[in-house]
Protein backbone atom coordinates (compact mmCIF):
# COMPACT_ATOMS: atom_id res chain seq x y z
CA UNK A 1 0.00 0.00 0.00
CA UNK A 2 1.09 3.45 -0.69
CA UNK A 3 -0.19 7.02 -0.06
CA UNK A 4 0.63 9.28 -2.96
CA UNK A 5 0.29 12.91 -1.85
CA UNK A 6 -0.03 15.88 -4.41
CA UNK A 7 0.14 19.19 -3.96
CA UNK A 8 -1.22 21.33 -6.64
CA UNK A 9 -2.62 24.88 -7.89
CA UNK A 10 -5.99 25.51 -6.26
CA UNK A 11 -7.88 26.32 -9.99
CA UNK A 12 -6.69 22.81 -10.87
CA UNK A 13 -8.46 20.91 -8.41
CA UNK A 14 -11.45 19.70 -10.06
CA UNK A 15 -9.52 18.77 -13.41
CA UNK A 16 -7.55 16.53 -11.21
CA UNK A 17 -10.46 14.95 -9.59
CA UNK A 18 -12.24 14.45 -12.74
CA UNK A 19 -9.52 12.84 -14.28
CA UNK A 20 -8.68 10.30 -11.19
CA UNK A 21 -12.51 9.37 -11.30
CA UNK A 22 -11.90 8.36 -14.94
CA UNK A 23 -8.94 5.51 -13.88
CA UNK A 24 -11.17 4.51 -10.99
CA UNK A 25 -10.22 6.44 -8.30
CA UNK A 26 -13.27 8.04 -6.29
CA UNK A 27 -11.89 8.98 -2.95
CA UNK A 28 -8.89 11.08 -1.10
CA UNK A 29 -7.98 13.67 1.19
CA UNK A 30 -8.20 17.02 0.36
CA UNK A 31 -7.38 19.90 2.10
CA UNK A 32 -6.55 23.76 2.16
CA UNK A 33 -2.76 24.45 2.23
CA UNK A 34 0.13 27.20 1.20
CA UNK A 35 3.38 27.13 1.02
CA UNK A 36 6.27 28.45 -0.95
CA UNK A 37 9.40 27.66 -2.91
CA UNK A 38 10.22 28.70 -6.41
CA UNK A 39 7.36 30.55 -6.91
CA UNK A 40 7.27 33.97 -6.22
CA UNK A 41 4.04 35.26 -3.95
CA UNK A 42 2.67 38.21 -4.74
CA UNK A 43 2.40 41.73 -3.17
CA UNK A 44 -0.72 43.40 -1.87
CA UNK A 45 -1.34 47.16 -0.96
CA UNK A 46 -3.30 48.35 2.08
CA UNK A 47 -3.26 52.19 1.94
CA UNK A 48 -0.13 52.58 0.13
CA UNK A 49 1.75 49.73 2.67
CA UNK A 50 3.30 46.87 0.35
CA UNK A 51 2.85 43.34 1.67
CA UNK A 52 4.93 40.75 -0.10
CA UNK A 53 2.91 37.80 0.75
CA UNK A 54 5.61 34.46 0.29
CA UNK A 55 3.02 31.80 1.21
CA UNK A 56 1.22 30.49 -1.77
CA UNK A 57 -2.43 28.74 -1.15
CA UNK A 58 -2.02 25.32 -2.50
CA UNK A 59 -4.65 22.26 -2.58
CA UNK A 60 -3.15 19.33 -1.17
CA UNK A 61 -4.40 15.58 -2.26
CA UNK A 62 -3.72 12.42 0.02
CA UNK A 63 -4.98 9.63 -1.66
CA UNK A 64 -4.37 5.75 -0.44
CA UNK A 65 -3.73 2.99 -3.68
CA UNK A 66 -2.64 -0.55 -4.20
CA UNK A 67 0.83 -0.40 -5.75
CA UNK A 68 -0.68 -1.37 -9.35
CA UNK A 69 -2.35 1.66 -9.03
CA UNK A 70 0.61 4.30 -8.29
CA UNK A 71 1.81 4.91 -11.26
CA UNK A 72 -1.16 5.21 -13.14
CA UNK A 73 -2.62 8.14 -10.35
CA UNK A 74 0.52 9.78 -10.79
CA UNK A 75 0.75 9.61 -14.39
CA UNK A 76 -3.13 11.08 -14.29
CA UNK A 77 -2.75 13.96 -11.53
CA UNK A 78 0.52 15.19 -13.03
CA UNK A 79 -0.93 15.67 -16.79
CA UNK A 80 -4.24 16.86 -15.23
CA UNK A 81 -2.29 19.49 -12.75
CA UNK A 82 0.44 20.57 -15.57
CA UNK A 83 0.02 24.52 -16.66
CA UNK A 84 4.05 24.09 -17.63
CA UNK A 85 4.28 27.14 -15.28
CA UNK A 86 6.70 27.78 -12.14
CA UNK A 87 4.46 26.83 -9.33
CA UNK A 88 2.34 23.63 -10.27
CA UNK A 89 3.50 21.55 -7.51
CA UNK A 90 4.76 17.91 -6.81
CA UNK A 91 3.54 14.68 -6.24
CA UNK A 92 5.11 12.51 -3.95
CA UNK A 93 4.61 8.70 -3.10
CA UNK A 94 5.28 7.21 0.54
CA UNK A 95 4.77 3.75 2.06
CA UNK A 96 1.75 2.74 4.00
CA UNK A 97 2.04 0.46 7.02
CA UNK A 98 -1.09 -0.53 7.77
CA UNK A 99 -4.88 0.75 6.93
CA UNK A 100 -8.16 0.09 8.81
CA UNK A 101 -11.53 1.31 7.56
CA UNK A 102 -13.31 2.76 10.31
CA UNK A 103 -17.49 1.54 9.43
CA UNK A 104 -16.09 -2.26 9.14
CA UNK A 105 -12.83 -2.51 10.94
CA UNK A 106 -11.73 -3.84 7.80
CA UNK A 107 -8.23 -3.95 7.10
CA UNK A 108 -5.39 -3.37 4.94
CA UNK A 109 -6.25 -3.94 1.09
CA UNK A 110 -9.84 -4.46 2.04
CA UNK A 111 -9.78 -1.46 2.93
CA UNK A 112 -8.59 0.94 0.48
CA UNK B 1 -24.43 75.71 13.23
CA UNK B 2 -27.29 76.30 15.84
CA UNK B 3 -29.21 79.31 15.95
CA UNK B 4 -31.36 78.49 18.95
CA UNK B 5 -33.52 81.71 18.09
CA UNK B 6 -36.75 82.79 20.42
CA UNK B 7 -39.55 81.97 18.08
CA UNK B 8 -42.41 80.07 19.93
CA UNK B 9 -42.33 76.27 19.68
CA UNK B 10 -40.28 73.95 17.28
CA UNK B 11 -42.19 73.17 13.97
CA UNK B 12 -42.85 69.36 13.75
CA UNK B 13 -41.01 69.03 10.62
CA UNK B 14 -37.92 70.29 11.89
CA UNK B 15 -38.07 68.27 14.64
CA UNK B 16 -39.08 65.06 12.41
CA UNK B 17 -35.95 65.93 10.53
CA UNK B 18 -33.87 66.27 13.73
CA UNK B 19 -35.21 63.06 15.11
CA UNK B 20 -34.63 61.27 12.01
CA UNK B 21 -30.96 62.45 11.86
CA UNK B 22 -30.30 61.90 15.22
CA UNK B 23 -31.05 58.01 14.57
CA UNK B 24 -28.83 58.12 11.37
CA UNK B 25 -25.80 59.55 13.45
CA UNK B 26 -26.12 56.45 15.60
CA UNK B 27 -26.39 54.45 12.81
CA UNK B 28 -22.41 55.92 12.66
CA UNK B 29 -21.32 53.76 15.70
CA UNK B 30 -21.80 50.40 14.10
CA UNK B 31 -20.65 51.92 10.24
CA UNK B 32 -17.72 53.43 12.78
CA UNK B 33 -17.52 49.90 14.37
CA UNK B 34 -17.52 47.46 10.94
CA UNK B 35 -15.03 50.47 9.04
CA UNK B 36 -12.52 49.75 11.64
CA UNK B 37 -13.11 46.28 12.39
CA UNK B 38 -12.40 44.86 9.44
CA UNK B 39 -9.18 46.76 9.41
CA UNK B 40 -7.49 45.24 12.17
CA UNK B 41 -6.23 41.67 12.72
CA UNK B 42 -8.76 39.00 13.17
CA UNK B 43 -7.53 38.55 16.72
CA UNK B 44 -8.50 42.59 17.58
CA UNK B 45 -11.91 42.48 15.23
CA UNK B 46 -14.44 42.32 18.54
CA UNK B 47 -12.14 44.60 20.86
CA UNK B 48 -11.89 47.31 17.86
CA UNK B 49 -15.74 47.14 17.52
CA UNK B 50 -16.25 46.86 21.90
CA UNK B 51 -14.16 50.04 21.99
CA UNK B 52 -16.64 52.25 19.28
CA UNK B 53 -20.00 50.75 21.08
CA UNK B 54 -18.26 51.17 24.46
CA UNK B 55 -17.78 54.77 23.62
CA UNK B 56 -21.29 55.37 22.74
CA UNK B 57 -22.82 53.81 25.63
CA UNK B 58 -20.10 55.60 28.49
CA UNK B 59 -20.55 58.69 26.38
CA UNK B 60 -24.21 59.04 26.29
CA UNK B 61 -24.73 58.66 29.91
CA UNK B 62 -21.76 60.89 30.35
CA UNK B 63 -23.35 63.79 28.11
CA UNK B 64 -26.74 63.29 29.93
CA UNK B 65 -25.38 63.95 33.20
CA UNK B 66 -22.64 66.82 32.76
CA UNK B 67 -21.71 66.94 29.14
CA UNK B 68 -24.53 68.31 27.91
CA UNK B 69 -24.99 70.77 29.94
CA UNK B 70 -21.08 71.93 29.98
CA UNK B 71 -21.23 72.16 25.97
CA UNK B 72 -24.88 73.96 25.92
CA UNK B 73 -25.28 75.37 29.02
CA UNK B 74 -25.13 78.92 29.69
CA UNK B 75 -21.79 80.15 29.02
CA UNK B 76 -19.70 80.80 31.83
CA UNK B 77 -17.46 83.66 30.38
CA UNK B 78 -15.42 84.53 27.42
CA UNK B 79 -17.38 81.58 25.41
CA UNK B 80 -14.86 79.23 26.95
CA UNK B 81 -17.46 77.10 28.73
CA UNK B 82 -20.91 75.91 29.82
CA UNK B 83 -23.10 75.91 32.83
CA UNK B 84 -21.89 72.82 34.51
CA UNK B 85 -25.63 72.21 36.80
CA UNK B 86 -27.83 73.22 34.06
CA UNK B 87 -28.82 70.84 32.06
CA UNK B 88 -28.13 67.58 34.88
CA UNK B 89 -30.26 64.53 33.47
CA UNK B 90 -31.70 67.09 30.98
CA UNK B 91 -34.62 67.47 33.43
CA UNK B 92 -35.13 70.68 32.39
CA UNK B 93 -35.83 70.07 29.21
CA UNK B 94 -38.39 67.39 30.17
CA UNK B 95 -41.03 70.04 29.73
CA UNK B 96 -41.43 71.32 26.31
CA UNK B 97 -38.64 74.67 25.65
CA UNK B 98 -39.80 77.61 23.96
CA UNK B 99 -37.35 78.20 20.71
CA UNK B 100 -36.93 77.01 16.90
CA UNK B 101 -35.36 73.12 18.12
CA UNK B 102 -36.91 71.21 20.34
CA UNK B 103 -33.83 70.72 22.86
CA UNK B 104 -34.83 67.16 23.83
CA UNK B 105 -33.73 65.83 20.86
CA UNK B 106 -31.00 68.62 20.35
CA UNK B 107 -29.19 67.37 23.35
CA UNK B 108 -29.37 63.83 21.92
CA UNK B 109 -27.93 64.45 18.71
CA UNK B 110 -25.55 66.78 20.17
CA UNK B 111 -24.44 63.92 22.31
CA UNK B 112 -24.14 61.14 19.54
CA UNK B 113 -21.33 64.10 18.04
CA UNK B 114 -19.76 63.38 20.76
CA UNK B 115 -20.05 59.55 21.05
CA UNK B 116 -18.72 59.57 17.10
CA UNK B 117 -15.80 61.33 18.24
CA UNK B 118 -14.36 59.34 21.06
CA UNK B 119 -15.20 56.00 18.72
CA UNK B 120 -12.77 57.75 16.32
CA UNK B 121 -9.82 57.68 18.67
CA UNK B 122 -10.53 54.67 19.07
CA UNK B 123 -8.53 53.50 16.12
CA UNK B 124 -5.69 55.06 17.08
CA UNK B 125 -4.67 52.94 19.85
CA UNK B 126 -6.20 49.63 18.13
CA UNK B 127 -5.13 46.09 19.30
CA UNK B 128 -3.50 46.87 22.17
CA UNK B 129 -5.64 49.17 24.95
CA UNK B 130 -6.93 47.79 28.20
CA UNK B 131 -10.87 48.24 27.75
CA UNK B 132 -11.36 49.08 31.15
CA UNK B 133 -9.14 52.07 30.88
CA UNK B 134 -10.37 53.02 27.38
CA UNK B 135 -13.74 53.03 28.99
CA UNK B 136 -12.97 55.51 31.77
CA UNK B 137 -10.91 57.50 29.15
CA UNK B 138 -13.88 57.97 26.72
CA UNK B 139 -15.86 59.53 30.14
CA UNK B 140 -12.97 62.01 30.68
CA UNK B 141 -12.40 62.92 27.61
CA UNK B 142 -15.82 63.97 26.99
CA UNK B 143 -15.75 65.88 29.71
CA UNK B 144 -12.39 67.60 29.85
CA UNK B 145 -11.85 67.80 25.88
CA UNK B 146 -15.17 67.01 23.63
CA UNK B 147 -17.54 69.17 25.63
CA UNK B 148 -15.52 72.49 25.94
CA UNK B 149 -14.55 72.41 21.99
CA UNK B 150 -18.28 72.00 21.54
CA UNK B 151 -19.08 74.91 23.55
CA UNK B 152 -16.44 77.00 21.92
CA UNK B 153 -17.74 76.53 17.91
CA UNK B 154 -21.28 75.08 18.78
CA UNK B 155 -22.74 77.08 21.02
CA UNK B 156 -25.02 79.73 19.87
CA UNK B 157 -25.51 81.90 22.67
CA UNK B 158 -28.91 83.83 23.58
CA UNK B 159 -29.81 87.69 23.88
CA UNK B 160 -28.66 87.58 27.89
CA UNK B 161 -25.36 85.59 26.70
CA UNK B 162 -22.42 85.31 24.75
CA UNK B 163 -22.09 82.12 22.17
CA UNK B 164 -18.60 80.03 22.50
CA UNK B 165 -15.77 81.87 21.93
CA UNK B 166 -14.75 80.18 18.43
CA UNK B 167 -18.21 80.62 16.96
CA UNK B 168 -19.21 84.26 18.35
CA UNK B 169 -16.32 85.82 18.72
CA UNK B 170 -13.73 84.61 16.57
CA UNK B 171 -16.21 84.07 13.91
CA UNK B 172 -14.88 80.36 12.65
CA UNK B 173 -17.44 78.42 10.43
CA UNK B 174 -17.83 75.37 11.15
CA UNK B 175 -20.86 73.85 10.08
CA UNK B 176 -21.15 69.95 11.89
CA UNK B 177 -17.63 69.46 13.33
CA UNK B 178 -14.46 69.71 11.53
CA UNK B 179 -12.93 71.23 14.67
CA UNK B 180 -15.06 69.30 17.32
CA UNK B 181 -15.22 66.32 15.59
CA UNK B 182 -12.52 65.41 13.56
CA UNK B 183 -9.29 67.77 13.63
CA UNK B 184 -10.44 67.24 17.46
CA UNK B 185 -10.68 63.08 17.42
CA UNK B 186 -7.36 63.62 15.53
CA UNK B 187 -5.58 65.26 17.58
CA UNK B 188 -6.20 62.64 20.00
CA UNK B 189 -5.16 60.15 18.53
CA UNK B 190 -2.24 61.25 17.49
CA UNK B 191 -1.24 62.01 20.83
CA UNK B 192 -2.76 58.72 22.55
CA UNK B 193 -0.75 56.71 19.80
CA UNK B 194 2.26 58.98 20.64
CA UNK B 195 2.09 58.44 24.40
CA UNK B 196 1.23 54.42 24.29
CA UNK B 197 3.45 53.62 21.68
CA UNK B 198 3.95 51.01 18.75
CA UNK B 199 2.39 48.06 18.67
CA UNK B 200 4.62 45.07 19.06
CA UNK B 201 5.84 44.36 15.75
CA UNK B 202 4.86 47.46 14.01
CA UNK B 203 6.71 47.68 10.81
CA UNK B 204 7.92 44.12 11.13
CA UNK B 205 5.24 42.46 11.71
CA UNK B 206 2.20 41.91 8.95
CA UNK B 207 -0.73 44.25 10.49
CA UNK B 208 -3.22 44.17 6.90
CA UNK B 209 -6.65 44.56 7.44
CA UNK B 210 -8.25 41.37 7.87
CA UNK B 211 -11.69 42.01 5.98
CA UNK B 212 -12.24 45.01 3.92
CA UNK B 213 -15.89 43.38 2.95
CA UNK B 214 -16.65 44.87 6.55
CA UNK B 215 -14.64 48.12 5.96
CA UNK B 216 -16.57 48.53 2.74
CA UNK B 217 -19.94 48.49 4.65
CA UNK B 218 -18.80 50.07 7.16
CA UNK B 219 -17.63 53.17 4.82
CA UNK B 220 -21.41 52.81 3.24
CA UNK B 221 -23.19 53.16 6.65
CA UNK B 222 -21.07 56.02 7.82
CA UNK B 223 -21.82 57.54 4.60
CA UNK B 224 -25.36 57.06 4.64
CA UNK B 225 -25.40 58.13 8.67
CA UNK B 226 -23.18 61.42 7.54
CA UNK B 227 -26.16 62.49 6.42
CA UNK B 228 -28.05 63.14 9.37
CA UNK B 229 -24.66 64.83 10.73
CA UNK B 230 -24.13 67.13 8.19
CA UNK B 231 -27.61 67.70 6.80
CA UNK B 232 -29.03 67.10 10.44
CA UNK B 233 -27.11 70.10 11.54
CA UNK B 234 -29.37 72.35 9.83
CA UNK B 235 -31.23 71.62 12.58
CA UNK B 236 -34.24 72.27 10.58
CA UNK B 237 -35.95 70.66 7.36
CA UNK B 238 -35.25 73.55 4.96
CA UNK B 239 -33.30 74.34 1.89
CA UNK B 240 -29.87 74.88 3.98
CA UNK B 241 -30.25 71.07 4.68
CA UNK B 242 -30.52 70.27 1.07
CA UNK B 243 -27.23 71.78 0.41
CA UNK B 244 -25.64 70.36 2.59
CA UNK B 245 -26.75 66.93 1.75
CA UNK B 246 -26.12 67.68 -1.85
CA UNK B 247 -22.70 68.76 -0.63
CA UNK B 248 -22.48 65.91 1.51
CA UNK B 249 -23.10 63.33 -1.50
CA UNK B 250 -20.50 65.29 -3.95
CA UNK B 251 -17.71 65.17 -1.25
CA UNK B 252 -17.81 61.54 -0.40
CA UNK B 253 -17.98 60.69 -4.55
CA UNK B 254 -15.25 63.01 -5.28
CA UNK B 255 -13.31 61.97 -2.36
CA UNK B 256 -13.32 58.31 -3.36
CA UNK B 257 -11.80 59.35 -6.92
CA UNK B 258 -9.24 61.60 -5.62
CA UNK B 259 -7.89 58.46 -3.29
CA UNK B 260 -8.41 55.90 -5.80
CA UNK B 261 -6.21 58.17 -8.41
CA UNK B 262 -3.19 58.91 -6.54
CA UNK B 263 -3.19 55.17 -5.60
CA UNK B 264 -3.61 54.38 -8.67
CA UNK B 265 -1.00 56.64 -9.60
CA UNK B 266 1.35 55.93 -7.13
CA UNK B 267 1.17 52.03 -6.46
CA UNK B 268 -0.57 50.87 -9.57
CA UNK B 269 -3.85 49.30 -8.15
CA UNK B 270 -7.24 51.43 -7.03
CA UNK B 271 -7.61 49.05 -4.19
CA UNK B 272 -11.46 49.00 -2.44
CA UNK B 273 -9.59 49.90 1.00
CA UNK B 274 -8.78 53.30 -0.82
CA UNK B 275 -11.96 53.76 -2.16
CA UNK B 276 -13.44 53.34 1.16
CA UNK B 277 -10.89 55.41 3.10
CA UNK B 278 -11.92 58.24 -0.25
CA UNK B 279 -15.15 58.48 0.81
CA UNK B 280 -14.65 59.16 4.74
CA UNK B 281 -12.00 61.43 3.69
CA UNK B 282 -14.00 63.49 1.91
CA UNK B 283 -17.02 63.18 4.01
CA UNK B 284 -14.45 64.33 6.64
CA UNK B 285 -13.16 67.34 4.94
CA UNK B 286 -17.11 68.20 3.84
CA UNK B 287 -18.06 68.39 7.45
CA UNK B 288 -17.01 72.05 8.24
CA UNK B 289 -17.46 73.19 5.27
CA UNK B 290 -20.74 71.61 4.11
CA UNK B 291 -23.02 74.69 4.95
CA UNK B 292 -20.23 76.75 3.45
CA UNK B 293 -19.51 75.98 -0.27
CA UNK B 294 -21.41 75.49 -3.67
CA UNK B 295 -21.85 71.87 -4.36
CA UNK B 296 -18.36 72.66 -6.98
CA UNK B 297 -16.94 73.64 -4.01
CA UNK B 298 -17.68 70.55 -2.09
CA UNK B 299 -16.60 68.54 -5.04
CA UNK B 300 -13.14 70.15 -5.03
CA UNK B 301 -13.33 70.17 -0.92
CA UNK B 302 -13.39 66.20 -1.40
CA UNK B 303 -10.82 65.86 -4.27
CA UNK B 304 -8.07 68.18 -2.08
CA UNK B 305 -9.31 65.67 0.65
CA UNK B 306 -9.27 62.36 -0.93
CA UNK B 307 -5.78 63.30 -2.51
CA UNK B 308 -4.14 64.75 0.50
CA UNK B 309 -5.16 61.97 3.15
CA UNK B 310 -4.04 59.32 0.65
CA UNK B 311 -0.61 60.46 1.20
CA UNK B 312 -1.03 61.52 4.88
CA UNK B 313 -1.74 57.90 5.84
CA UNK B 314 1.83 57.42 5.14
CA UNK B 315 3.59 59.79 7.49
CA UNK B 316 3.08 57.50 10.14
CA UNK B 317 5.33 54.87 8.78
CA UNK B 318 7.90 57.72 8.55
CA UNK B 319 7.57 59.22 11.66
CA UNK B 320 6.90 56.19 13.78
CA UNK B 321 3.99 56.63 15.74
CA UNK B 322 1.86 53.59 15.47
CA UNK B 323 -1.55 55.47 14.85
CA UNK B 324 -3.24 51.81 13.96
CA UNK B 325 -6.14 52.73 11.72
CA UNK B 326 -4.92 56.30 10.35
CA UNK B 327 -7.29 58.71 12.34
CA UNK B 328 -4.04 60.87 12.29
CA UNK B 329 -3.81 60.97 8.38
CA UNK B 330 -7.92 60.68 7.66
CA UNK B 331 -9.52 62.72 10.31
CA UNK B 332 -6.90 65.30 11.36
CA UNK B 333 -5.53 65.94 7.82
CA UNK B 334 -8.75 65.85 6.60
CA UNK B 335 -10.59 68.12 9.24
CA UNK B 336 -8.07 70.39 8.68
CA UNK B 337 -8.19 70.27 4.72
CA UNK B 338 -12.13 71.10 5.18
CA UNK B 339 -12.01 73.69 7.81
CA UNK B 340 -9.29 75.64 6.29
CA UNK B 341 -10.72 75.45 2.80
CA UNK B 342 -13.63 77.24 3.60
CA UNK B 343 -11.46 80.15 3.79
CA UNK B 344 -11.07 79.87 0.26
CA UNK B 345 -13.71 78.49 -1.03
CA UNK B 346 -16.50 80.06 1.20
CA UNK B 347 -18.98 81.21 -1.18
CA UNK B 348 -21.64 84.24 0.09
CA UNK B 349 -24.44 83.09 -1.65
CA UNK B 350 -24.65 80.12 1.03
CA UNK B 351 -23.02 81.07 3.86
CA UNK B 352 -23.15 85.15 3.43
CA UNK B 353 -19.27 84.93 3.63
CA UNK B 354 -17.24 85.09 0.57
CA UNK B 355 -13.37 82.91 0.39
CA UNK B 356 -10.55 84.33 -1.00
CA UNK B 357 -11.52 82.23 -4.17
CA UNK B 358 -14.59 84.09 -4.65
CA UNK B 359 -12.89 87.92 -3.84
CA UNK B 360 -13.10 87.53 -0.05
CA UNK B 361 -9.89 87.97 0.97
CA UNK B 362 -7.86 86.38 3.50
CA UNK B 363 -10.02 87.69 6.54
CA UNK B 364 -11.90 84.20 6.37
CA UNK B 365 -9.24 81.93 6.41
CA UNK B 366 -7.33 82.96 9.19
CA UNK B 367 -10.27 82.80 11.35
CA UNK B 368 -9.89 78.70 10.03
CA UNK B 369 -6.46 78.99 10.60
CA UNK B 370 -7.05 80.03 14.30
CA UNK B 371 -10.10 77.31 15.10
CA UNK B 372 -8.12 74.78 13.55
CA UNK B 373 -4.89 75.48 15.06
CA UNK B 374 -6.73 76.01 19.05
CA UNK B 375 -8.68 72.98 18.56
CA UNK B 376 -5.54 70.89 17.13
CA UNK B 377 -3.02 71.80 20.41
CA UNK B 378 -6.18 71.78 22.99
CA UNK B 379 -6.87 68.61 22.17
CA UNK B 380 -3.31 67.20 22.00
CA UNK B 381 -2.06 68.34 25.43
CA UNK B 382 -5.39 67.33 26.81
CA UNK B 383 -5.16 64.02 25.51
CA UNK B 384 -1.65 63.47 26.08
CA UNK B 385 -1.80 64.84 29.81
CA UNK B 386 -5.44 62.16 30.07
CA UNK B 387 -4.06 59.32 28.38
CA UNK B 388 -0.19 59.38 30.15
CA UNK B 389 -2.29 60.27 33.64
CA UNK B 390 -4.44 57.17 33.13
CA UNK B 391 -1.72 54.35 32.11
CA UNK B 392 0.19 55.87 35.64
CA UNK B 393 -2.85 54.92 37.21
CA UNK B 394 -5.06 52.28 36.26
CA UNK B 395 -2.60 51.42 33.39
CA UNK B 396 -3.79 52.01 29.66
CA UNK B 397 -2.01 49.05 28.05
CA UNK B 398 -2.01 45.16 28.13
CA UNK B 399 0.45 43.40 28.88
CA UNK B 400 2.93 42.14 26.07
CA UNK B 401 2.26 38.70 26.14
CA UNK B 402 -1.92 39.46 25.73
CA UNK B 403 -1.06 41.57 23.24
CA UNK B 404 0.61 39.05 21.18
CA UNK B 405 -2.14 36.57 21.88
CA UNK B 406 -4.80 38.96 20.76
CA UNK B 407 -6.79 41.04 22.59
CA UNK B 408 -10.19 40.17 21.56
CA UNK B 409 -9.59 36.42 23.45
CA UNK B 410 -7.48 38.13 26.34
CA UNK B 411 -9.94 41.15 27.84
CA UNK B 412 -13.81 39.20 25.96
CA UNK B 413 -12.49 35.96 26.31
CA UNK B 414 -14.02 35.55 22.29
CA UNK B 415 -13.29 34.65 18.92
CA UNK B 416 -14.46 36.84 16.02
CA UNK B 417 -14.32 33.59 13.63
CA UNK B 418 -15.74 30.31 14.28
CA UNK B 419 -14.67 28.61 11.22
CA UNK B 420 -13.86 24.98 12.24
CA UNK B 421 -16.68 22.48 11.74
CA UNK B 422 -16.44 20.84 15.46
CA UNK B 423 -16.06 24.92 16.72
CA UNK B 424 -12.50 23.49 17.66
CA UNK B 425 -13.61 23.52 21.66
CA UNK B 426 -14.94 21.49 24.03
CA UNK B 427 -17.73 22.79 25.97
CA UNK B 428 -18.05 23.20 29.69
CA UNK B 429 -20.37 24.67 32.65
CA UNK B 430 -19.10 27.78 34.06
CA UNK B 431 -20.74 31.07 35.27
CA UNK B 432 -24.10 31.95 33.94
CA UNK B 433 -24.71 28.46 32.26
CA UNK B 434 -27.83 26.98 34.38
CA UNK B 435 -29.63 26.96 31.58
CA UNK B 436 -26.89 25.04 29.15
CA UNK B 437 -27.69 21.22 29.28
CA UNK B 438 -24.79 19.53 27.57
Amino acid sequence: MKLVTAVIKPHKWEDVRAALETIGITGMTVSEVSGYGRQKGHTEVYRGAEYDITLVPKIRIEILVDEDDVEPVIDTVVKAAQTGKIGDGKVWVSPIESVVRVRTGDRDEAAI
Amino acid sequence: MIQLSAAATPDTGDTAWLLTSAALVLLMVPGLALFYGGMVRVKSVLNMMMMVFGALAVVMVVWLLLGYSLAFGDDLGGGLLGSPAQYVGLSSLVKEQAGATDQMVFAAFQGLFGAITVGLIAGAIADRVRFGTWLVFSALWTLLVYAPVAHWIFYAGDASHAGGWMLDHLGALDFAGGTAVEINSGAAGLAAAIVLGQRLGFGKDPMKPHNLTLTMIGAGLLWFGWFGFNAGSALAANHTAAVVFVNTLMAGCSGLLAWSLVEKARDGHATSFGAASGVVAGLVAITPSCGAVSPIGATLIGVVAGAVCAVAVGWKHRFGYDDSLDVVGVHLVGGLVGTLLIGLLANADVVGVDGLLYGGGLDQLGRQAVAASATFCFSLAMTALLVWALDRTLGFRVAADDEALGVDLVIHAEAAYDLHPTGGARPHLGHGSGTLHL
